[in-house]
C-alpha cells in the first residue's frame, strides 16, 4: 500500500498536468494552477527538512571533531548569523542598506564570483587535454576549435578574412545540426520518461518493499 | 478639455448605432480560458493619435474601457486593471478617435461573447505527436508483456556505471552521485532520481559507500527516500546511513564549492554527474579528474555536453541520459517505452525529410502544421 499510493498520486498528478497542457478551460486550468501552487507550498516545507539536515550533520561533525571541523564551525556560524540578521530585519530584509543585503553583496557575491572565475583556469586545463590529437575525432575537434577561436577574435580577421566566416559557418551549420539532433532526441526522452511515470511502469523511484 | 467633452458625450450613449465608419471585427479570443475578446480592424489611411475603445453590454450604454495607440490594428479586451469580461455576456465594441474626428469613428462591432475553450487548437501538432507516441508506448508495452524482446545498441556510459561502482568497491572507496543543480520540478532531476534508485541498489548490494549532495531541500527529501527505498529493496536497510544524502545549498557556486570540497576530502573512486548542469559542470568535472575518479556524466543541457565530453570518462548525451533507467533496470516494459521512442524518432526523421521535399516543391502545409506558437 505504501508503494501503490505514491504511484497513484504520481500518475494522477502527471495525467492531470498533461491534460491541463491542452485544455485551457477553467474547469481544468484552475486545478492545474492550484497544483503548481501546492508544489511551492510543499517545497517551502522541505526547506525546514533541508536546514535541519545541514545543521544536524555539521553540528555532529563539530562535536566529533571530525576532519576539517573548523570549516563546519564557520558554516554553522554563517547560517545562524545570516538567519538572525535576516529575521531581525523583517519583511524588508532584501531592501538596500539592510544588514542582510550587505552580507549578500559583500560576502556571498564576492565568494560566488571567485568560484565562477576559477572556471577560466579549469577551461584552460580541460582544453589542454582535449586538444591532444590522438584520434581522427580529436583532430577534427582541434581543427574546428582552432578555426572557431581565431574566427571569434579580431586577430583572426587580420590573419585571413575567411576565418570569421568559417567560424560562423561552423556554428551555424554543423554545430546547429548536431545540437538540434541532440535536442530532438532529448525531447523524446523527456516524453518517454513522462509517459513511464504517468503509466506507472517507472517505479525505480519507489521501493519494492514499501520502505 | 474639448477631448474630455467629446468622450463624455460618447459615454452618455450618443454614439450613432448605425454603421457609419470602418468595420470593426470582434471575436472570442480562441484557445483560452475565456474572459477575453479580440478586436481587429484595418487602419484608416490617416489614423488618429489614439483610439479610445468603447464597450457596451446589455442594458448599458457604451463606456470607454481603454485608450491605445492610433497605429494599432488589434486589441484584446481581457480581465486586467480592474476590468471584467464575463463569459456568456454579449458585448459590442466601438473605436473612437482622439483627438475627435467624426470621420474616423468605427462601426459598432457585431455582438460577441467570451467563451472558455475545451481544447487549445494551437497545440494540435503537439497533441498528434503525443497521441502517436503514447499509442506506441502502450503497443510496445503490450508486446513486452507477451515476451517480445528487442536489441538495443550498447551505451558505453551506462555499461560503465556498474563497472565504476565495482571499481569503487574494489578500491574500498565511495561513489559520489551529483544530481545536477536544478530543483525537483525539472525533468532532468526527476530522471536523475530514477537513475539514483538503480545506482543505490548496486551500491547497497556491493556495500559501497554512496554520497549524494543535493542542491535543493526538495531534491534532498526525494533523494533520501529513493536511497532508503533502494537499500531496503536489496535487503540492506541496515547499511543505509542518514548522512548519505545531504542538503548543501540552493546557491549554484556555493554548491560547487561544497561538492568540490567533498571530492577532495572523501576522494571517491567514481563520480556520477547526472542531471541538469550549467556553468558549474566543468568546475565539478575537472576537480573529479584531478582526484583520479572514474567519471560518468549525463545531461540534456546541450551547452554543457562539450565540457563533460572533455573532462569525463563517459558522457550520456541527451536521450541516452533519459534511457538510463530502462537500460539499467532491464525491465521489459521500460524497454518497450525505449522501443516506442526509437520508432517515433524514425517517424520524425521521415517527416523532416518529407517536409524538406514538400517545402522545396513550394508546399508549406506540413511545415506550417508543425510550427509551434
Amino acid at each position: 500500500m505504501k508503494r501503490e499510493v505514491p504511484l497513484l498520486i504520481s500518475m494522477a498528478a502527471g495525467l492531470f498536468v498533461l491534460i491541463g497542457f491542452f485544455v485551457p478551460h477553467p474547469a481544468i486550468r484552475t486545478g492545474y494552477d492550484k497544483i503548481q501552487q501546492w508544489v511551492i507550498i510543499v517545497v517551502a516545507f522541505t526547506y525546514v527538512l533541508g536546514m535541519a539536515n545541514v545543521l544536524r550533520l555539521n553540528v555532529e561533525q563539530i562535536r566529533r571533531r571530525s576532519r576539517d571541523w573548523p570549516y563546519k564551525v564557520a558554516l554553522v556560524a554563517g547560517i545562524v548569523a545570516t538567519m538572525a540578521v535576516g529575521f531581525s530585519e523583517g519583511t524588508k530584509y532584501l531592501d538596500d542598506n539592510t544588514g542582510f543585503s550587505w552580507i549578500y553583496n559583500n560576502m556571498y557575491s564576492a565568494m560566488s564570483s571567485t568560484m565562477f572565475s576559477l572556471l577560466a583556469f579549469f577551461i584552460a586545463s580541460a582544453a589542454f587535454r582535449a586538444f591532444r590529437v590522438r584520434t581522427v575525432e580529436a583532430l577534427l575537434l582541434a581543427v574546428a576549435a582552432f578555426i572557431l577561436m581565431l574566427g571569434r577574435v579580431p586577430i583572426g580577421a587580420l590573419i585571413h578574412p575567411v576565418l570569421p566566416q568559417a567560424a560562423d559557418w561552423l556554428m551555424e551549420i554543423p554545430q546547429n545540426a548536431a545540437k538540434r539532433g541532440i535536442l530532438m532526441g532529448a525531447a523524446l526522452g523527456v516524453m518517454a520518461t513522462g509517459f513511464r511515470i504517468i503509466l506507472g511502469i517507472e517505479r525505480t523511484y519507489g521501493s519494492d518493499s514499501g520502505a | 478639455m474639448k477631448s474630455a467633452a467629446w468622450i463624455l458625450v460618447l459615454s452618455l450613449g450618443f454614439l450613432p448605432s448605425h454603421a457609419s465608419g470602418f468595420p470593426l471585427q470582434a471575436a472570442d479570443t480562441p484557445n483560452d480560458g475565456g474572459s477575453s475578446v479580440t478586436l481587429h480592424w484595418t487602419a484608416p489611411p490617416r489614423p488618429p493619435a489614439q483610439w479610445v475603445v468603447y464597450r457596451s453590454e446589455p442594458g448599458k450604454a457604451f463606456a470607454p474601457i481603454d485608450t491605445i495607440g492610433g497605429d494599432q490594428t488589434g486589441y484584446t479586451d481581457k480581465e486586467e486593471e480592474g476590468r471584467v469580461v464575463q463569459n456568456g455576456v454579449t458585448y459590442r465594441y466601438r473605436l473612437v478617435p482622439l483627438p475627435e474626428d467624426a470621420t474616423l469613428l468605427s462601426d459598432v462591432s457585431p455582438p460577441v461573447q467570451a467563451q472558455a475553450s475545451w481544447f487549445d487548437t494551437g497545440k494540435i501538432n503537439v497533441f498528434v505527436v503525443t497521441a502517436i507516441f503514447l499509442s506506441l508506448v502502450l503497443y510496445y508495452i503490450r508486446q513486452a508483456e507477451r515476451g517480445k524482446k528487442w536489441g538495443f545498441r550498447t551505451i558505453a556510459g551506462l555499461t560503465a556505471i556498474e563497472e565504476a561502482i565495482g571499481r569503487s568497491t574494489e578500491m574500498g572507496k565511495g561513489v559520489l552521485y551529483v544530481p545536477g543543480v536544478q530543483d525537483i520540478d525539472d525533468i532532468q532531476t526527476i530522471a536523475s532520481m530514477i537513475i539514483l534508485g538503480n545506482v543505490a541498489r548496486m551500491t547497497a548490494k556491493y556495500e559501497t559507500p554512496l554520497l549524494v549532495p543535493t542542491p535543493s531541500p526538495a531534491v534532498y527529501t526525494v533523494a533520501d527516500e529513493v536511497v532508503k527505498g533502494a537499500y531496503s529493496d536489496v535487503g540492506r536497510v541496515d547499511a543505509y546511513r542518514s548522512d548519505q544524502v545531504r542538503y548543501i545549498t540552493t546557491e549554484q557556486f556555493a554548491y560547487v564549492a561544497a561538492v568540490n570540497g567533498i571530492m577532495l576530502r572523501e576522494r571517491p573512486a567514481a563520480n556520477l554527474l547526472l542531471g541538469a548542469f550549467f556553468a558549474e559542470s566543468l568546475l565539478l568535472a575537472e576537480t573529479g579528474h584531478e582526484i583520479g575518479a572514474i567519471q560518468i556524466a549525463g545531461t540534456a543541457n546541450v551547452h554543457q555536453l562539450p565540457f563533460f565530453v572533455v573532462a569525463c570518462d563517459y558522457t550520456l548525451i541527451g536521450e541516452e541520459y533519459y534511457a538510463a533507467s530502462a537500460y539499467l533496470s532491464k525491465d521489459a516494459k521500460l524497454l518497450g517505452s525505449l522501443k516506442a521512442s526509437d520508432t517515433v524518432k524514425v517517424l520524425l526523421v521521415i517527416t523532416i525529410a518529407l517536409g524538406a521535399i514538400l517545402l522545396t516543391l513550394g508546399q508549406r502545409g506540413l511545415a506550417e502544421f508543425f510550427a509551434t506558437q
